[in-house]
């Protein structure tokens, strides 16, 4: 397994007083996330604003620190390393941010932002690093003699193009793609991720593919993982949970995704959910979801189901009603 | 495949020139009237700071020259402004308009160079208080209210009064003063521009925490920085010439325009030019220093730029 992620967690303390601060309460926006991710595979995470997806990410990347578990990548722990011991793997797992806008430094040339993780480890300089970074610029599908330009003179489309060459400068066993398309019109969407696609094929990269437009993760992810107020409800590959979602959460979901075929609308049933997105600082007692499931029964709010697979399906979701088979 | 072959699907036209926040900073100023008209007074008057000994040389009158014939009346009164003496003549029968040459050179050369250090203090403590946060921030902080709590003038006599009057002294002192000022802009600053994205990307690829403040966040808070180092050069000479009026700065015979205006206070009745000279010309260096510092500051702030590109429009459909 390329990455382990075991009983991740990640809490923020919420304090209060100016002078004498005190910790009043915990935002758990991670709160026990477990996953494998093996070489050349695609996991899509999936869940709704504000579950925690990104501040995964954030943890995985080694950019925050976890509150408790463990990330191994390649058989190593690196959870909570510190800087200096962190530095090969950063080599190794890259991020692929979501705002195309955001996350590239305006005040810089795309020259020296794509250069960046070559500068930082070394690697080369010169006319040698001016010649590659022109060949990733090609390789994105830009035009190389825009080295020199800013961010701004580039569209949100190509921006994200600079942030996968930026991404792929290292050559990186895994890439940690926090919504990069979710920014995009959907027309642009559609190239960046044939992009990604292409690049996993001719590199043999591994993806782990944050967004919220369960669309985009069906077309690029071998399986997918649906995450709701930071905890993962259901678990599997990629086709059998969008045609036969385990977990209500996912059923309620995928139903409300576009269809293009007008006849299939017609023929589907939209689930939707009542009440907002409990608070993660207080969340439901037993399982997370009860509070808005039409599934939920006494057991719901008293004990939390595991992530388990039931017999005769694939996949995993944490539910104690789990859908049956049929949408 | 070489460099030179555009692939197809490859986005965007021919070569183009980048340009980048400077060059277009600089297509807005150059539209803006007030700021080019003062940016060539400074010009000018740098220019004219420098040439000063050429220009004492051609006028053949030294700064400490006394012309006892020509420069003093025969009551003993400076001469008012003529061929000779443009400016007229100070109460010694010095050539006045060479001294306040060589007064803008002390007076600039003050300016600059406790502006320059005071920024180059400013913006590092104010990475460090802005970038750290925490223990650094609330001590490098504090340290800046206390340097902006000093009350400046007795401060001044103090160092004065044991280092001596002189350049050096003149300098040091206003350059502790300002540099507290920008520190607070660039913390400010800072704190907003650590938590861009793209700072979270130069971290994500293990760039460093001085990698990151200096190439990563420093560019993008230059043009505050700038914007305000424009503004606090005026301050500073009037600084200057306030330190040297009282006898703290400058002194003579070596020319400021601090110490002209005092030599010149009790003849303003019967010498309208011993006052007025050096007053307008330290009136018009300020102003000048101002107002480019405006015009910067509005073609630096990109909110600015719609305004503009809205006028354009509104004039070409007009």
């Amino acid at each position: 397994m390329l990455l382990e992620v075991s009983n991740v967690v990640k809490h923020y303390p919420i304090t209060a007083g100016a002078l004498f601060k005190h910790v009043v309460g915990q935002v758990r926006a991670v709160d026990g996330v477990s996953f494998d991710l093996a070489a050349g595979e695609t996991l899509g995470l999936v869940g709704e604003t504000g579950c925690g997806k990104s501040t995964l990410a954030r943890c995985l990347a080694g950019l925050h620190p976890v509150t408790s578990g463990s990330v191994r990548f390649d058989g190593t722990d690196i959870t909570n390393l510190p800087r200096r011991r962190m530095r090969p793997y950063r080599r190794d797992i890259q991020v692929i941010f979501q705002d195309p806008y955001g996350s590239l430094n305006p005040r810089r040339r795309v020259g020296s932002i794509i250069a960046d993780p070559l500068v930082i480890h070394r690697v080369m300089s010169g006319e040698q690093l001016r010649r590659t970074v022109q060949e990733l610029m090609e390789r994105v599908g830009l035009n190389p003699e825009h080295y020199n330009r800013f961010p701004a003179e580039f569209s949100g489309g190509q921006r994200q193009r600079i942030g996968v060459a930026r991404a792929l400068a290292l050559r990186p066993r895994l890439i940690i793609c926090d919504e990069p398309v979710s920014a995009l019109d959907v027309s642009i969407q559609a190239q960046i991720l044939n992009l990604l696609k292409d690049l996993q094929v001719e590199y043999g990269l591994t993806y782990l593919f944050i967004a919220h437009d369960l669309s985009v993760v069906r077309h690029i992810s071998d399986r997918i993982a649906v995450m709701y107020l930071g905890k993962i409800v259901e678990l599997g590959a990629a086709d059998p949970v969008y045609d036969r979602p385990r977990h209500p959460y996912t059923n309620a979901l995928l139903s409300a995704t576009a269809v293009a075929d007008p006849d299939e609308a017609q023929r589907r049933r939209r689930v939707v959910l009542t009440g907002d997105v409990p608070s993660p600082i207080d969340p439901p007692s037993g399982c997370r979801f009860h509070p808005r499931c039409p599934r939920a029964q006494d057991i719901c709010s008293t004990e939390e189901p595991l992530l388990e697979g039931t017999e005769g399906t694939e996949g995993t979701a944490a539910c104690h009603f789990p859908m049956e088979v049929v949408v | 495949m070489t460099l030179t072959e555009i692939r197809p699907g490859a986005v965007g036209g021919g070569p183009v020139a980048g340009r980048g926040p400077w060059q277009l900073a600089w297509r807005r100023i150059r539209t803006d009237k007030v700021a080019m008209v003062s940016g060539a007074v400074v010009v000018l008057l740098c220019a004219l700071a420098l040439a000063a000994p050429l220009i004492a040389a051609w006028t053949g009158h030294g700064p400490d020259e006394q012309f006892r014939d020509t420069g003093i009346t025969a009551q003993g009164l400076p001469v008012p402004p003529n061929g000779e003496f443009w400016f007229g003549t100070d109460r010694l029968g010095r050539d006045l308009f060479v001294r306040v040459l060589y007064g803008a050179r002390v007076s600039l050369l003050v300016g600059v160079v406790a502006t320059g250090m005071a920024a180059l203090v400013g913006v590092v403590v104010g990475l460090l208080a802005g970038y750290y946060g925490g223990a650094v921030d609330t001590l490098l902080s504090r340290l800046m209210d206390v340097v902006l709590s000093f009350p400046y003038l007795i401060f001044a006599i103090a160092v004065v009064s044991i280092a001596g009057p002189s350049l050096t002294a003149t300098i040091g002192v206003i350059a502790f003063y300002s540099w507290a000022a920008i520190a607070r802009v660039v913390r400010g600053q800072t704190l907003a521009l650590k938590e861009r994205e793209y700072v979270e990307a130069a971290r994500s690829m293990g760039a460093g925490d001085l990698r990151i403040m200096f190439v990563d966040i420093l560019p993008n808070l230059l043009a505050p920085v700038i914007v305000l180092t424009t503004l606090l050069v005026p301050a500073a000479i009037v600084f200057e010439s306030t330190l040297s009026y009282l006898g703290l700065g400058i002194v003579p015979p070596t020319p400021s325009w601090g110490n002209l205006l005092s030599e010149a206070q009790g003849f303003y009745r019967v010498a309208y030019w011993y006052l007025g000279f050096p007053a307008a010309t330290l009136l018009i260096t300020t102003l000048a220093f101002n107002l480019l510092g405006d015009g910067i500051r509005d073609a630096i702030d990109p909110r600015m730029e719609r305004l503009f590109s809205r006028r354009r429009r509104t004039r070409k459909g007009a």
